[in-house]
């Protein structure tokens, strides 16, 4: 269960790409936020507003510009030995989005999935690295036949459980799950949900969870950040923030995710989201202010008293 | 109403190394002038093979379509030469795909792409055809069509790109109209516009659609009628009311029931067991018996029939046999049911 003990602690992290140039783009500027241990934060938003920026610059996959990220009590970003690198990258996996792009063609499953076990020398045998592969293809819903095949043999949604198995194989304590589910079918989202939530109970994982299905996100996180443009525009409990959605663009967003329910589809009515109605001037200190426990917002003084009083009705 | 395609008893196998994959097994279906009707179902379920055998896409090297009739404006399209074939793709039906990025040609500006099929086949002079793709292109909420003409692809957003393979798709008025997962690599912002998109240009040029996605929540909001499919079969059929609120088969009730609901609480998701059947050597009886906890004996001796349950709703499983045993659906459908016969009532 999510406790208050902070595991992963991001402050004021930015990710630039191509600085100094014409084209430099501002992907994760300056954002800050806790992930507790044990709990799953999701986060979501529309593509390039940097959540998958956020989510490798926090396993260190990009050298952060600026700011910290915190694990555990030891700066991911400061200088590391190498065994301190393995130690950490241990302990925390990814999964990734693109299942093609990310399993090597040239190997066969049982080496993608043993990759780490290898590395960290957690097998103490042929035999036992093998009934480990085996155990973890049939935990992502997959078959001992499969460990001697080659990813182009699978589809699209087994090559992201191949990945999902390769992320568990070194037990890790946080896993980044970048969009882990948005290219499976429903029926298998929900096994791979429904296990995800199983081993977060049984290991105490805690997850950073991407994604764009609003409606799996809610059932998965207990809180969850909405990112637009590089910054993080809210943050709160997953079920106080479909309730009580305060920035104007987290309330675009809902009021755009189709529900399998025909009523409810044929009455939705569809807000769009336009920067300019926060009509900020210059000198306006636009910040990540939090209006009640725990539900944080993205804005201007103003707007803050204004949300505030909102709120209090 | 009319009836613009109808497919009969489809059978189409692939030859692989390891065998005949049977893919679909005896599809049959209608589709209405006007309508949308949703093709939903897992990845192998043969709900994309259905639709490409329909435009005839797939490779003549290793596919066969070995029964079956595909009409479609008194013709069959299964028996079709490859050369009648290309009068009817892109003109008659049309396809969107679901990667806007590779299906535009990264090296053609985009006005040259979709004079094309316009040129080919409204053999219009290379002037009239332009005046035609500017129309289309303002049609599809592309701001500034004369400038957007003579740019690549790359020049546009993903979500700008898919309006641009709607426009090739619509750029001689289609009568059926393809839409293979349109929406799934957009965001939900950017795919609540396509999906409006397409509501609004169906009513204008008046086509039909055949939408294929796993989204329900996306089902729910374009279709007038949904198809259930598992295993190279529809198990069920029916209008989008009916599927949702009245399902009947037990794979219905599976996918419906782990789909989570924004209110859904903290409830463990129901996730069907199993996993998809294999095609190469499909099972004797219900190829959903397996995964199915309900299954009967019957059910891994002898396929089902369909059963109607009202004039539009068919589903493929022997629970609705006369003989069957009643058996309670997962909660999920029983809240769906009960809200649906208060509905009913209030009306």
């Amino acid at each position: 269960m999510a406790t208050t003990e902070k595991l992963v602690e991001i402050k004021n992290l930015k990710q630039y790409f191509n600085i100094g140039k014409a084209n430099e783009v501002r992907a994760v500027n300056d954002i800050s936020f806790d992930i507790y241990r044990g709990e799953t934060l999701g986060l979501v938003g529309e593509s390039g507003c940097g959540k998958s920026t956020t989510g490798r610059t926090i396993i260190r996959l990009y050298d952060a510009t600026d700011g910290e990220v915190i694990f555990d009590g030891v700066n991911v970003h400061g200088k590391k030995s190498k065994a301190e690198l393995k130690e950490f990258n241990r302990k925390m996996q990814m999964i990734f989005q693109d299942p093609q792009a990310s399993l090597n063609p040239r190997m066969k499953v049982s080496d993608i999935i043993a990759e780490g076990i290898d590395i960290h020398g957690l097998a103490k045998s042929k035999e036992e690295r093998k009934r480990r592969v085996v155990e973890l293809l049939e935990t992502v819903g997959l078959n001992k036949e499969h460990a001697n095949r080659y990813p182009h043999e699978f589809s699209g949604g087994q090559r992201q459980r191949i990945g999902i198995a390769r992320a568990l194989a070194v037990e890790p304590e946080f896993i980044i799950a970048d969009e882990p589910i948005s290219a499976l079918d429903v029926s298998i989202q929900a096994q791979v949900v429904n296990l995800m939530k199983k081993l977060q109970k049984e290991k105490g994982l805690t997850y950073l969870f991407i994604a764009h299905d609003l409606s799996m996100v809610k059932y998965i996180s207990d809180r969850i950040g909405v990112m637009y443009f590089g910054k993080l525009v809210e943050l709160a409990p997953a079920d106080e923030l479909y309730q009580n959605p305060i920035h104007p663009y987290t309330q675009s967003l809902l009021s755009a995710i189709p529900l399998p329910d025909p009523n409810y589809e044929r009455n939705r009515k569809r807000k769009t989201y336009n920067p300019s109605v926060h009509q900020y001037t210059e000198g306006d200190d636009v910040q990540f202010r939090e209006i009640k426990p725990g539900h944080f917002v993205q804005c201007s003084l103003k707007e803050w008293e204004q949300y505030k009083a909102q709120y209090a009705k | 109403m009319e009836k613009i395609l109808e497919v009969k008893d489809l059978h189409i196998s692939f030859h692989t190394f390891g065998g005949e994959v049977q893919a679909i097994r005896g599809v049959n279906f209608d589709l209405l002038k006007g309508e949308t009707l949703a093709i939903v179902g897992e990845s192998g379920s043969g709900k994309s093979v259905t639709t490409k055998a329909l435009m005839r896409l797939l490779p003549e090297s290793n596919s066969e379509i070995k029964t079956g009739e595909i009409l479609f404006g008194g013709k069959d399209l299964a028996k079709l030469s490859d050369k009648a074939m290309q009068k009817i793709r892109g003109k008659e039906i049309s396809m969107i795909f679901q990667d806007p990025m590779t299906s535009l040609n990264p090296t053609m500006k985009i006005g040259k792409q979709i004079i094309e099929p316009i040129i080919k086949h409204q053999k219009l002079s290379k002037s009239a055809a332009k005046k035609r793709a500017i129309e289309i292109l303002d049609l599809v909420g592309i701001p500034n069509p004369e400038v957007r003409f003579e740019q690549y692809p790359h020049q546009f957003s993903g979500g700008m790109r898919q309006r641009v393979v709607i426009a090739i798709a619509l750029a001689c008025n289609p009568k059926v109209l393809i839409a293979d997962e349109p929406t799934t690599a957009l965001d939900v912002t950017i795919q609540a516009q396509i999906l409006e998109l397409m509501k609004d240009l169906q009513k204008k040029i008046d086509t039909s659609i055949i939408f294929i996605t796993h989204d329900l929540g996306v089902v729910a909001n374009v279709a007038d009628r949904v198809a259930v499919m598992y295993g190279g079969k529809i198990v069920e059929i029916g209008t989008v009311d009916e599927i949702f609120y009245n399902p009947q088969h037990p794979y219905t009730w599976g996918l419906i029931s782990s789909m989570p609901t924004l209110d859904s609480d903290d409830e463990e998701l129901y996730a069907i067991p199993g996993t998809p059947p294999d095609l190469l050597h499909p099972p004797k009886g219900d190829a959903f018996a397996p995964r199915n906890a309900y299954a009967m004996k019957i059910d891994l001796e002898k396929q089902p029939p369909m059963f109607k349950v009202s004039d539009t709703h068919y589903a493929a499983t022997w629970l609705l046999h006369p003989d069957a045993p009643k058996v309670e659906p997962p909660p999920a459908v029983k809240r769906r049911q009960r809200e649906f016969l208060e509905m009913k009532e209030g009306n």
